[in-house]
């Protein structure tokens, strides 16, 4: 659009030029600044663009969980199996195919009997909840640490690099099975009642804490061969602070990395969140949770396997969904690579 | 060689002599009092004071980290009773020396990460050279979609999906058990089948994918190219040129993904009911078992680190081109 109206504003000697090409090579040449390439890209990858309303349709599920369960009349808290007899005396639904009927869409959970499409709906709220929290976060500290440490160099590149080396040899799983409950014990003694929010705090904690140095590696890496760049040399020549620089020089080129990045960081952290919970010290039950379903479904899973595909392929198509999105989005933004 | 194993042995014990530092200053001094964490419900002041004798949090904590660490190689006396040399304190939950516990449970969890890897180092390695062979063909296609799917399942839902599918039903393999391997060899293979290859799942994609995508650069090197112009066959060069220059990448690749390998057979410990050091640690961090979690997260750290140093002495042999310093 700007480019149109550039040519038409512009003297009327370009005018007949660009009427002159036009009229030479049939088209019309438009300028298009990176981001527009990079979106009419996007929009020719159809997978991307599919991906992409999946994707979107995650998100408006986990933020319009309330409305959706309203719509659907029913609450992931309900006990409906074990207050309509809707399980058999070993906690099993009577009906075939995990108890699917008209009222429950998805079936009743076994042992407890709660709605399993609202249990869904419910848990894949708390978990991208939680994991777009520790994305967020990492990202931004991945980028903040890996920029300064790049664009500063010596010392601070060292020290700063020797530590997230230190960060990078725990043993991920085990830290954060190990720290989630001590994270909980700072902020509720022992043997007190626990909010939610407290757990969820202490989950985006202990992952954010292992989670932001792979990105920060890459920034650090993209950003020393950035810094010796004219363009960033003739800004810092001509007197631009380090603020000014790192903002202005720095960040716009590496915003990619970080976008792509990110993107294929956030399923990671879904899944994360969700084994925790499953290894059973993650969200606790009643809070409805993706990674609790399949450690209930998982002792369940010889007699009512239904239960288990709805988290199951809901998490297939999220995880699939994203990372085809990431692929996508790498080639919008960086046409030249090729998988 | 031998300079570059010390340096890098060095540097593994001043990471875990960190981690080590780190993760006691995270269980024991934080404002969440272990003595509280470990003495549940029913706490009285009494107990308190009681467990924190016991645990020796009446002294300063740079002391207690000191003696908790001398313990590792000399062994301690503990008011609760004797631990032998490799002393990673007493258990909270049956007063036995972590390290009986951490010895009795480690095998089950090194046996699955080298099963699994091994297997998923094969299959993803296989897929990936033979994409690489017949690039652009059918089984290429099939091949990056089939790694796609694996990369987006999950070990806790394919896991109950396989044992439900191929235990229950068709029968055709065990389900998990815990490897015996001194009295029962053949058993102990048996028990790891399916959750080894269940575990691997989640690790190939990224293989084949990576493999492929080596060996297409290598087989556009010049050498490469060179190779074949002299003559020499295409399976010749494939294996002893491409090959050979994209296993540094490969291996490099494995070595980042250790921790990964080692939280998947957490996971699959779990699924599939065998009592490893996810387990364990599972299991004492729901008992609040500090002493217990300590020794788990150390005794891990050092297999990963170790294990570390190991594949970077690899790429000597790998690549005669590496001199390591």
């Amino acid at each position: 659009m700007t480019s149109a109206r550039e040519t038409t504003t512009t003297g009327s000697d370009n005018e007949t030029d660009a009427a002159l090409a036009r009229a030479a090579s049939g088209t019309v040449p438009v300028g298009r600044s990176p981001r527009q390439l990079a979106w009419i890209r996007f929009r020719r990858d159809r997978t991307g663009v599919v991906c992409a309303v999946i994707v979107a349709c995650f998100i408006l599920i986990a933020l319009a969980a309330p409305l959706i369960t309203k719509a659907y009349g029913k609450n992931p808290y309900t006990l409906y199996g074990q207050d309509d007899g809707l399980l058999n005396s070993y906690g099993l639904p009577l009906k075939p195919n995990g108890g699917i009927d008209g009222a429950h869409w998805f079936g009743v959970e076994p042992g407890l009997g709660r709605d399993v499409l609202a249990l869904l709906v419910y848990g894949i709220r708390t978990s991208l909840g939680i994991a777009l929290c520790v994305t967020v976060l990492s990202v931004v500290a991945g980028v903040t640490v890996g920029l300064f440490q790049g664009y500063l160099g010596g010392r601070t590149d060292y020290v700063v690099g020797r530590f997230s080396d230190l960060m990078m040899s725990f043993p991920q799983q085990l830290f954060f099975i190990a720290f989630t409950p001590v994270i909980v014990a700072m902020f509720v003694r022992p043997g007190n009642a626990e909010p939610t929010w407290i757990r969820f705090a202490a989950l985006v904690i202990v992952q954010f804490v292992l989670g932001w140095m792979a990105l920060g590696r890459l920034v650090r890496a993209q950003v020393l061969s950035l810094r010796t760049r004219e363009y960033v040399e003739a800004a810092r020549l001509s007197g631009a602070s380090t603020a000014r620089i790192v903002r202005r020089e720095l960040l716009p080129n590496i915003w990619s990395t970080v976008l792509v990045q990110s993107t294929l960081l956030l399923p990671v952290n879904v899944t994360a969140e969700a084994g925790l919970s499953y290894l059973g010290v993650g969200m606790q039950t009643p809070t409805p949770d993706w990674g609790l379903m399949f450690q209930d479904a998982a002792q369940y899973y010889q007699s009512d396997i239904t239960y288990m595909f709805f988290p199951g392929v809901a998490m297939v198509v999220f995880v699939v969904a994203f990372n085809l999105l990431g692929d996508s989005v790498r080639d919008a933004l960086d046409p030249k690579t090729v998988r | 060689m031998l300079r570059f194993l010390v340096r890098r042995l060095l540097g593994a014990v001043v990471i875990l002599a960190l981690i080590s530092a780190l993760t006691y200053l995270l269980f024991f001094t934080l404002p969440s009092d272990p003595a509280l964490l470990s003495c549940g419900k029913n706490c009285t002041p009494a107990n308190v004071a009681l467990i924190h004798h016991n645990l020796g949090l009446d002294k300063p904590v740079p002391v207690q980290y000191g003696e908790y660490m001398a313990g590792i190689f000399t062994g301690r006396r503990l008011p609760l009773g004797n631990c032998p040399a490799p002393c990673f304190g007493l258990s909270f939950a049956n007063d036995a020396p972590v390290w009986t516990i951490l010895s009795s449970r480690y095998p089950t969890t090194l046996s699955l990460a080298v099963g699994g890897a091994a297997v998923f180092l094969t299959v993803g390695v296989g897929l990936g050279l033979v994409s690489a062979w017949t690039r652009g063909s059918l089984f290429d296609r099939l091949a990056s979609s089939v790694s796609l799917m694996g990369q987006s399942v999950q070990i806790y839902f394919i896991g109950p999906l396989a044992i439900y599918l191929l235990v229950d039903r068709l029968r055709w393999l065990d389900p998990g058990a815990d490897p015996d391997w001194s009295h029962d060899p053949a058993g102990a293979v048996g028990g790891l089948v399916l959750p080894c290859l269940v575990m691997s799942v989640i690790f190939w994609s990224n293989y084949s994918r990576q493999t492929r995508s080596l060996m297409i650069e290598q087989l556009a090197e010049e050498h490469v190219r060179t190779a074949r112009a002299k003559g020499m066959g295409r399976g010749y060069v494939f294996f002893r040129y491409a090959l050979r220059g994209a296993m540094g990448p490969i291996v490099t690749l494995f070595g980042i993904d250790l921790g990964s390998v080692f939280g998947g057979a957490i996971i699959t410990e779990t699924t599939f009911g065998l009592h490893g050091l996810g387990q364990l640690a599972v299991a004492a961090v729901t008992q609040t078992d500090l002493p217990l979690e300590m020794g788990v997260m150390l005794f891990s750290s050092c297999a990963i680190v170790l294990f570390n140093v190991v594949i970077d002495a690899s790429y000597a042999f790998i690549d005669p081109r590496v001199r390591l310093l």
